[in-house]
């Protein structure tokens, strides 16, 4: 048991030294966000009147910052799986090792990852116009949440790489969960345009109030989001804090348990 | 003393409908390599996961330098090592990144991690590939790396599960020199093949397994004699079938066996029968296209001891598991 940690930050480290031997993963895990915020701040930023002083960015930067680390799912799930295949797994539960170690070091290494990804995606906002107004610490809560959000989703990460066991399977499953999630919410449109039964679940999705959460942090009016007088919507910070932990609560015991007990 | 006892191992995957374990029991000597000989699907693979705490059984208990593997497994994690079929190291990282990894999980520390590597790597002769990434490797490379990692911390019991498949004929013969060296060092070794020849060479004692269960065990001589040794044969022209069937059963003292222009027999002096078969041909003036003696095959001895060659069973079809078995 003492152990546990150091034997996480062992597969941590691990995770580590494959980014600086195949750098073409961090290159493209940072591409892709940046791909995306180019694309809609110009593709849909130009149509879109938002009416927020300093323009569609603005809204749009915490849609794209929560949809990137929604993407840690996937990513978290299929970096397991991959390990499942090729045996690795087999190897470390051969191994004197504390049990949830090899888990609990993954979601460290691909939390690390999220704030690199998120680092050179405040950049690349900042360069096309984003900029936070409420000051350094409540921007700095709102990376926090972010943070947590996708360290949350990558327990969910686990728990599917563990069910599905193929990498090309969980990468596909990975999107069928994070996709409708993040664009049935209020992260590129007002929720209003849609219909009522959408609306509804889009109210009342962890993706929306994550988005509304970090537009408040960073000193927006929450306008994509506050459309209906539904709790989430109205109090996006704490429905974000309880559906991260949440989550944490659910997700964490029975991932590790489900790894205790597959059998690869 | 019993280093290795499995007793009455019962798996089935599919709610029961595919029996990859019935009723299988097998031990091993303190210091001696069981070869576990069997076709794929035989078994082979389960009975070393469930061995190696990676499996548990539906039924049977087993016991690992006296520590059972169902209720103490963290237990016998620590005096096992485990190599397998495919090399389950990390293939983007450098081999020396690998061990050190290894090393540091066996808790060794950070020093005693790097010496230990460096250690291992020039033993199995990997230092001029160690800051290589694995995917550069061979095959014969990348399963003495596997190896190496499994010897970390010098194990009582050494799993090694089909150590050659896919590897040619080099680096198997690398692999064995490696494999017997490690024996001589004392540890107890399971080791499952395909290959009666390697069992052959690395076993102290063998057990068949088919549709999983023991269905031989024995040294391998004595596995031999039951299957009947080598067998002399001969392919000559149709004309000359007769006299050589005649010149075949005098050598062997066996009725010599016809097959379209092959003529074969059981030998029991090798390659004295082998020179002595051939004199005598040479005195008839036949001249043989082909001549040899043939050791028995995994497929002979299932033969004999089954009345029905090796069945492949597609275990990758029926276990969860992926792609680990070929």
């Amino acid at each position: 048991m003492n152990h546990a940690i150091s034997d996480a930050l062992v597969i941590t480290k691990r995770q580590l030294l494959q980014l600086s031997r195949v750098p073409e993963v961090l290159i493209f895990s940072t591409i892709q966000p940046v791909m995306f915020v180019l694309l809609f701040r110009y593709v849909f930023g130009g149509s879109i009147d938002s009416g927020q002083p300093g323009g569609y960015v603005q809204l749009l930067m915490p849609g794209i910052f929560v949809q990137t680390v929604a993407f840690t799912l996937a990513a978290t799930a299929s970096g397991l799986a991959e390990d499942m295949k090729k045996g690795l797994i087999d190897r470390f539960r051969s191994l004197p090792i504390s049990r949830g170690a090899v888990v609990i070091g993954r979601t460290f290494g691909d939390a690390l990852l999220n704030v690199l990804v998120l680092a050179v995606m405040a950049i690349a906002g900042y360069v096309v116009g984003w900029r936070p107004t409420s000051g350094i610490l409540q921007t700095s809560l709102a990376f926090l949440f972010l943070f947590m959000f996708g360290y949350a989703l990558s327990w969910i990460g686990i728990y599917v790489g563990l069910l599905v066991k193929d990498a090309r399977t969980v990468q596909n499953v990975g999107f069928l969960i994070t996709f409708p999630l993040t664009f049935l919410s209020n992260a590129f449109a007002p929720t209003t345009g849609m219909p009522r039964v959408l609306q509804y679940f889009a109210e009342w999705n962890p993706v929306s109030s994550m988005v509304a959460a970090c537009r408040q942090l960073f000193g927006l009016e929450n306008q994509f989001g506050a459309t209906a007088n539904s709790w989430p919507s109205q109090n996006p910070l704490e429905t974000s804090l309880i559906y991260m932990l949440l989550l944490m609560l659910i997700f964490i015991p029975l991932s590790i348990r489900t790894y205790k007990n597959t059998s690869a | 003393m019993k280093t290795v006892e499995a007793k009455h191992l019962v798996k089935t995957y599919r709610n029961g409908e595919v029996k990859a374990l019935n009723d299988l029991s097998l031990d091993v000597e303190e210091g001696t390599v069981l070869g576990v000989l069997g076709p794929n699907g035989a078994g082979k693979t389960t009975t070393v996961r469930i061995l190696a705490t990676l499996l548990k059984p539906d039924s049977g208990s087993a016991t690992v330098a006296g520590i059972d593997v169902i209720k103490n497994p963290e237990k016998v994690r620590e005096v096992i090592g485990l190599s397998g079929q495919y090399a389950a190291v990390d293939e983007t990282l450098t081999g020396w990144d690998n061990l050190v990894m290894f090393g540091r999980l066996y808790h060794l520390g950070r020093q005693k991690s790097v010496d230990r590597a460096n250690e291992l790597l020039e033993r199995f002769e990997l230092t001029e590939a160690a800051k290589r990434p694995i995917k550069t490797y061979s095959g014969g490379m990348r399963r003495r790396l596997d190896l190496a990692a499994s010897l970390i911390v010098k194990p009582k019991v050494l799993f090694l599960d089909e150590p050659t498949t896919g590897l040619d004929p080099r680096g198997r013969q690398d692999m064995w020199s490696v494999i017997q060296e490690l024996v001589t060092g004392g540890v107890t070794v399971l080791l499952t093949t395909q290959y009666l020849e390697e069992a052959d060479q690395l076993a102290d004692d063998i057990a068949v397994i088919d549709r999983g269960t023991v269905i031989a065990r024995g040294t391998s001589d004595a596995l031999k004699t039951q299957v009947g040794g080598e067998k002399l044969e001969i392919t000559v022209e149709n004309v000359d079938l007769a006299k050589t069937q005649e010149i075949v059963t005098r050598v062997s003292g066996h009725a010599a066996h016809v097959e379209t222009r092959t003529v074969s027999a059981p030998v029991g002096n090798g390659s004295r029968d082998l020179m002595e078969a051939l004199r005598a041909l040479d005195d008839a003036k036949i001249h043989p296209l082909d001549i040899g003696l043939r050791r028995p095959s995994l497929d002979d001895v299932f033969l004999s001891l089954t009345g029905h060659v090796a069945e492949e069973v597609n275990e990758e079809a029926v276990t969860p598991k992926k792609g680990r078995k070929k």
